[in-house]
């Protein structure tokens, strides 16, 4: 059976409402761990968009970067507790959580440059920002490139979309962290330290699997040839150079791999994979428009 | 002169390190004062650390307590470096069974690709021995990477360098 959404519009309340008053002090939710609203992450950050720059195509961009990190920082965190052992499943949480982090960020820097990016939401609704662009928008929407969406195969394949996508996104920050927008360069020169530890966790892996037994290395290679079809939308949606050829020809050579030769994967847009992705990660948000959390 | 807001704030613990003051991890960045009013600036140690809400909540908390009208801003650059970690912050880590981070990488260039284990030099907080294994690279919170004693067995965390 299903329990119908508690409304605190509703006159007579809902057995919650004692939970969400304010101690003596107004904005005293010390009673609570966590506290009861959403931090702003660019509070007090200045977040005008240098005039040289059209603000429409910096939130497009931020966008882009953005729902690259939901998006594969979803799918990694689908490890969580199915790990195969118990170092894998904290390394990959934490992995995924620094993407969350930058997907954050990135999605308010967004919004703070094109507000009218945000979708619309009920009146009076709590949520920031930030989750209206990452629960209240449709696939179609969605400006992710494929290689983070399609489903996670086994811990081989997820090694080799992890180095390759932590390897073209930190050459592509270390960029990034010269940008003329502050706010962008601020994090992506923050991202950069979190992917050097991504890229490094993944080639070391890469290596062990590739030079592990004939199985880890069957695995490795059946994942990275599932994978690279979709590497060339990777590149180019990063407009990297030669620097993640030099990296990956690295961990190839040393791991005894070949790179694939297979084309790229036609056309544009988004697999059937995200819709179904996003409808597991915004069903509790889209359900309640006005929680309170 | 020291202002008797930035003293509270600086007294605010972290959440997760609880042993560490806010300035002690290096996080906070500064304290204006006017009148009743505080505007504290602390900066994330990584993007998706889960502590900043409870970093803003217990400041404001104890600022307000206090008598001040406060508020919390975050400053995003320069990202923060465990090399920010104070000397009586290192100590501590090390009075609570934790190893303290090295010196941050410092680099010109491209970043470099490091496919053996990462190379440091990590005594054992609890008996001092050198003969310590990396067990992952990633720990409990996202400042963390997990040790093994070799000598004494006991798992420690280290704080990783930034």
């Amino acid at each position: 059976m299903s329990h119908s959404t508690p409304d605190p519009n509703e006159e007579h309340g809902s057995v919650y409402d004692g939970l969400l008053a304010e101690h003596d002090a107004p904005g005293d939710t010390s009673h609570w761990a966590f506290g009861t609203d959403f931090e702003d992450p660019l509070a007090g950050v200045d977040t005008t968009v240098p005039t040289d720059l059209d603000a429409g195509e910096l939130a497009a961009y931020c966008l882009q970067l953005g729902d690259d990190a939901l998006v594969m920082s979803h799918r990694v965190s689908e490890w969580c507790s199915n790990a195969p052992d118990l170092e894998e499943d904290i390394a990959l949480a934490n992995i995924a959580l620094d993407l969350l982090g930058q997907a954050r960020l990135l999605l308010a820097r967004a919004a703070a440059a094109d507000p009218s990016v945000v979708p619309a939401l009920p009146e009076g609704s709590p949520v920031p920002v930030e989750d209206a662009l990452a629960f209240f928008r449709e696939a179609i929407e969605f400006r992710n490139i494929r290689l983070v969406e399609v489903p996670n195969g086994d811990f081989a394949h997820t090694i080799a979309r992890l180095l390759l996508f932590a390897t073209v996104r930190l050459a592509a920050f270390e960029r990034l962290a010269s940008h003329r927008d502050p706010v962008l360069a601020a994090i992506a020169a923050k991202g950069v330290k979190e992917l050097t530890y991504h890229r490094d966790y993944a080639g070391r892996w890469f290596l062990t699997l590739a030079q592990g037994t004939e199985e880890s290395r069957r695995r490795l290679l059946a994942g990275l040839a599932q994978l690279w079809p979709l590497y060339a939308e990777l590149a180019a949606a990063y407009d990297v150079g030669p620097e993640v050829d030099v990296v990956l020809d690295q961990v190839l050579a040393v791991s005894g791999v070949e790179r694939p030769d297979v084309a790229p994967m036609a056309g544009t847009g988004h697999t059937e994979a995200l819709s179904r992705l996003l409808a597991e990660m915004q069903v509790v948000a889209r359900a309640h428009p006005r929680g309170l959390w | 002169m020291v202002s008797t807001a930035y003293a509270i704030a600086a007294e605010v613990t972290d959440p997760e390190l609880p042993m560490l003051t806010l300035e002690d991890l290096g996080v906070l960045r500064d304290v204006r004062e006017s009148g009743k009013e505080v505007v504290v600036t602390i900066t994330p140690t990584y993007s998706g650390c889960p502590a900043m809400a409870t970093m803003r909540d217990d400041l404001v908390h104890r600022l307000t307590d206090a008598g001040y009208d406060a508020r919390v801003e975050i400053a995003l650059s320069p990202a923060w470096s465990s090399d920010w970690i104070t000397e009586r912050g290192r100590r501590a880590l090390r009075e609570h069974g934790l190893s303290a981070p090295g010196p941050a990488p410092s680099r010109s260039g491209p970043i470099p690709l490091t496919l053996l284990p990462t190379a440091r030099v990590v005594a054992c907080p609890r008996c001092g021995s050198k003969k310590t294994r990396l067990s992952s690279e990633f720990g409990a919170t996202a400042c963390k990477a997990l040790y093994r004693c070799a000598e004494c067995l006991e798992p420690f965390e280290h704080v990783k360098e930034i």
